[in-house]
C-alpha cells in the first residue's frame, strides 16, 4: 500500500466503515510509515477537536427568544390537518 | 489507533414517530418539542454555513417554520431530523448566495483538485493541543479555520464529524451521492488538519505524542 492510497481510505477508515483486510492493509502501513501516522493521528484529533467544541452554541436567551419568535408564527399559520 | 467514537444517538424512532404525527394532526405543542429537541443542532449548522450570526438566527426561524408548513407533505420515509437539516441547509445556502452574489454557492460544485487536499505539513501535535489555548482563544482559532473552507466542505464535515449524521443521511439531506460526501468529508477533514498545523504542532524540545 502506498501512502495516496492510504489517504483515500482514511476517511473510512476513521470512521471504522473498512473491510478487514483492507484494515489490516492500513494498519501494516502505518507501523512503518510515520508520515501517514501522524497525519492519521492529527486527522482524528483535527476530529474530536471540532466534535467535543462549543462552538456556535445557542445562548439560552436568544434560544427562548427564538422558540417564542417561531411559535407564535407557527400558531398564527392555524396548521393544516390535511394529509395533503 | 482507533475509529472515531459515534455521537448524537438518534431519539428512539416510536417516540419521535408519535410526535411528528401529532404535530402533523395539527398539535402545535408537539411541534414545539420538535423544535426545542432541534434548535441547538439547526442553529450550529446554519451558523457553520452562513458564518454569520444574523443569519443563522434567521435561518433557524424560517427552517423550522418552513418545516411546519410542509408537515402534510413529509412521508416520513426519512427521520425528522434529516428531513429538517435539508430544509436549514437549503435556507443557510440561500442566505450565504445573498450575502456573496459574486460568488457561485453551491453543494454540486467540484472545488479545485484533489492536490488542494494533500498533506503538506506532516508536524506532529502535541498531545492534548487544544489545552494550550483557553476557550475563548480555542473558539475563535476553530471558528477562523473552519471559515477558510468552500461552504461544500464545510458543510459535509459540520453534519458528519460535528452532528453525528450518517453518511448516508448527510447524502440524504444534501442530496448527494455517497461517493461524494466521502470525496468531500475527506478534503475538508484534511484542509482542516493542515491549517490547525500551525496552531497545534509540537514545539521542539516539547512534548510529543510519539
Amino acid at each position: 500500500m502506498t501512502c495516496k492510497d492510504f489517504l483515500k481510505e482514511l476517511t473510512d477508515y476513521l470512521d471504522d466503515a473498512l473491510d478487514q483486510s483492507t484494515r489490516t492493509e492500513l494498519e501494516e502501513h502505518l507501523q512503518w510509515c510515520h508520515n501517514c501516522y501522524v497525519i492519521c493521528n492529527t486527522t482524528k484529533k483535527t476530529i474530536e477537536i471540532y466534535r467535543d467544541s462549543t462552538l456556535y452554541e445557542l445562548p439560552d436567551d436568544l434560544r427562548g427568544r427564538l422558540r417564542s419568535a417561531i411559535m407564535t408564527k407557527c400558531r398564527a399559520k392555524k396548521p393544516s390537518t390535511s394529509g395533503a | 489507533m482507533g475509529a472515531i467514537q459515534k455521537v448524537n444517538e438518534p431519539v428512539p424512532m416510536t417516540e419521535e414517530t408519535v410526535l411528528v404525527n401529532a404535530a402533523k394532526a395539527g398539535d402545535v405543542g408537539a411541534f414545539e418539542e420538535l423544535v426545542r429537541r432541534y434548535d441547538r443542532n439547526v442553529f450550529r449548522i446554519a451558523q457553520h454555513i452562513t458564518q454569520n450570526r444574523e443569519d443563522a438566527e434567521d435561518v433557524v426561524q424560517d427552517a423550522f417554520l418552513k418545516a411546519y408548513e410542509n408537515l402534510p407533505q413529509f412521508q416520513m420515509q426519512s427521520k425528522f431530523y434529516t428531513w429538517l437539516v435539508r430544509i436549514a441547509v437549503n435556507e443557510a445556502l440561500m442566505k450565504l448566495r445573498r450575502r456573496r452574489p459574486e460568488r457561485m454557492v453551491s453543494l454540486d460544485e467540484e472545488v479545485r483538485t484533489e492536490e488542494d487536499s494533500m498533506p503538506r505539513e506532516i508536524a506532529d501535535w502535541s498531545p492534548n493541543p487544544e489545552q494550550q489555548y483557553n476557550q475563548a482563544e480555542l473558539k475563535d482559532i476553530l471558528g477562523k479555520t473552519i471559515q477558510g473552507l468552500p461552504p461544500s466542505f464545510r458543510t459535509v464535515f459540520v453534519l458528519r464529524d460535528v452532528e453525528g449524521l450518517s453518511t448516508e443521511e448527510t447524502a440524504e439531506a444534501l442530496n448527494l451521492s455517497i461517493p461524494a460526501v466521502k470525496s468531500r468529508l475527506l478534503r475538508a477533514r484534511l484542509q482542516l488538519r493542515e491549517r490547525l498545523n500551525k496552531y497545534f504542532k509540537a514545539r521542539k524540545g516539547g512534548d510529543s505524542n510519539k
